[in-house]
């Protein structure tokens, strides 16, 4: 039964991670967790400088989801590097930087910090971030943005590359194959759904920042379709995020075409997601007699075969 | 800190709007203290994140909480009965003892509406050596829950229980009427409140330790949800989850 895989250099034990700022660095849930049963642990979003993030509040129910809006709080990458790695190190498993940066001269550099680090296995750059330089218009809804933050990234890293692609454009997989083009390893779809939720007696936003991003399993439908697009559109692996709860929801990401998930907003409701989807991963290959989880991605079996762009178009 | 799958022992009305639910648990009984909070998964599916609730007594193994119903949460809550499960987190965040010890007199407790939930778990730990006085304030005498409580004053909006007014009237009225000697104030309760009643605490130089309350996805520190601005010091913000829900009121903006 094989469940492990491999991205470039770096094997991961078994096909799930968790998403990048809903475990924090791991140490939080040492107690609650067996972090050394997890694929990986992608890290809380990485800036040069230390974050304070946003005013409260940053955080809303809604309906099967939540809206956030933290503002990539962070410590910044010298005091992750000093304070963090050694802890990170006992656990075990793959460690995936988070990177985020409002301009491409700071991706380069925390990624370059990182780099040499044995501590870190690989890089998930976060591009759904406001680009200072153009006005904070996100670096993820230009095409041509992505393709050059990947470009500049590929040359300073021989460690697996992965960019985390905003699902807030018209063709995710447009952004997927420029990704692909310019040398990335993987691509992660998708981020956060812009969203909006209004208290109606104060006539408010119900986060300080008005909009915020969506997340929950009521973005996974939406994510499966980006990864099932994605994944027709790119030879590279493609890593599913949205809303997934449970083994079932991490079956489906596979079958419509990702070759890793990430579970995110529901480590905030049993931080040992990961590894309950991942033990239900195995039983499902074994009780079917598929012997590598492997063979189950992108096994969709649908009527007809459809050009994905023209589908969507 | 554990997640449980724990039974529901008993439910009880405290008054006609306000439920206690006591579940049992050998390990949150045996580590849990005032002013901590569990962080309950109310049902399966529905809603998606947990809700924090204070500890209100632990008698044993049997831990309770009180809530009213105010929301989707609680409504879902409000309908399991003896022998359903509850998925609970916990023992999160600070507590209040750790702040009890110290030179004064009399430890004032102050609890709005439902934020007198903390307040019987913290009576029954209290040091001995000192003197507690409690005020509750709510709405109306449905949310005035006593049990457990030492010295009770009461205040209501409208009249119905006690004194006709706000808790700080109520306080203040009666800090002329007694001498408490150095005081040390421990709060819970709606913000507006807690910042009145932290006002007067702190212009009279008596310390203010108030439960703070925010939106809350994890309770743990993962999402980084529930911020609070602090009065300076080395960062601009703090978690109310992992570094409260227990601060002391000059050190965080009270908004």
């Amino acid at each position: 039964m094989i469940e492990s895989f491999k991205l470039k250099n770096v094997e991961f034990k078994n096909r799930v991670l968790v998403a990048s700022g809903t475990f924090g660095y791991g140490d939080e849930v040492s107690d609650l967790v067996d972090i050394g049963k997890l694929g990986g642990i992608v890290t809380k979003s990485l800036s040069m400088k230390p974050r304070d993030g946003n005013p409260n509040p940053r955080i809303t129910e809604t309906a099967s989801g939540m809206l956030n809006s933290i503002g990539l709080a962070n410590i910044g990458v010298e005091k992750f590097i000093s304070d963090k790695i050694p802890v990170l190190r006992k656990h075990n498993t793959i460690i995936i930087a988070n990177i985020a940066a409002s301009s491409i001269e700071e991706y380069c550099s925390v990624l370059e910090m990182l780099e040499p680090l044995s501590g870190v296995h690989g890089f998930e750059i976060n591009v759904s971030c406001p680009n200072v330089k153009e006005g904070g218009l996100s670096f993820g809804t230009d095409v041509k943005l992505v393709g050059r933050i990947t470009k500049e990234l590929r040359r300073r890293t021989q460690k697996p590359l992965i960019i985390k692609l905003t699902p807030n454009v018209t063709h995710i997989s447009e952004f997927a194959r420029v990704c692909e083009s310019e040398g990335a390893d993987a691509v992660s779809v998708i981020n956060t759904l812009i969203g909006m939720s209004v208290n109606i007696n104060a006539r408010k936003p119900k986060i300080a920042t008005t909009t915020g991003g969506l997340s929950g399993p009521a973005i996974k439908p939406i994510a499966l379709a980006k990864v099932y697009e994605t994944r027709n559109a790119v030879k590279i692996p493609v890593i599913g995020i949205g809303g997934i709860c449970s083994w079932e929801d991490a079956v489906e990401f596979f079958i419509v075409g990702a070759s890793m998930v990430q579970i995110g907003t529901a480590n905030f409701v049993n931080p040992s997601t990961g590894i309950t989807v991942a033990e239900g991963i195995k039983q499902y290959c074994q009780k079917n007699d598929i012997d590598d989880v492997g063979k189950i991605i992108g096994t969709l079996q649908t009527n007809k075969t459809i050009s994905i762009i023209d589908s969507w178009l | 800190m554990r997640q449980e799958i724990v039974p529901i022992h008993s439910f009880e009305c405290l008054t006609n709007e306000i439920l206690e639910l006591t579940f049992t648990s050998d390990y949150l009984a045996s580590v849990a203290k005032p002013g901590q909070f569990i962080n309950i998964r109310v049902d399966n599916n529905f809603p998606l994140l947990r809700r924090p609730f204070s500890i209100f007594n632990i008698d044993g193994n049997k831990i309770s909480i009180v809530f009213n119903v105010i929301g989707t949460g609680t409504r879902v809550l409000a309908k399991k009965r003896k022998g359903d499960t509850i998925d609970i987190l916990g023992p999160c965040g600070n507590d209040f003892l750790t702040f009890a010890n110290g030179e004064y007199d009399t430890a004032i407790f102050v609890g709005g509406g439902i934020g007198v939930a903390p307040f019987p778990f913290l009576t029954k730990h209290f040091p001995s050596d000192k003197k507690i006085t409690t005020y509750l304030g709510a709405r109306h005498k449905e949310l005035i829950v006593t049990k457990g409580l030492k010295n009770v004053n009461i205040s209501t909006d409208d009249g119905s229980d006690g004194f006709h007014g706000t808790v700080l009237d109520l306080v203040k009225d009666d800090f002329k009427k007694h001498d408490y000697g150095k005081t040390r104030f421990f709060i819970c309760g709606p913000t507006r409140m807690m910042k009145a009643v932290a006002e007067f605490a702190n212009n009279r130089n008596s310390d203010c330790y108030a439960s703070l309350e925010t939106d809350m996805a994890c309770g743990i520190g993962l999402c980084q949800g529930c911020n609070i601005e602090t009065n300076g010091g080395t960062k601009k913000y703090a978690l109310v989850c992992k570094e409260g829900t227990i601060f002391e009121t000059r050190t965080v903006k009270l908004q």
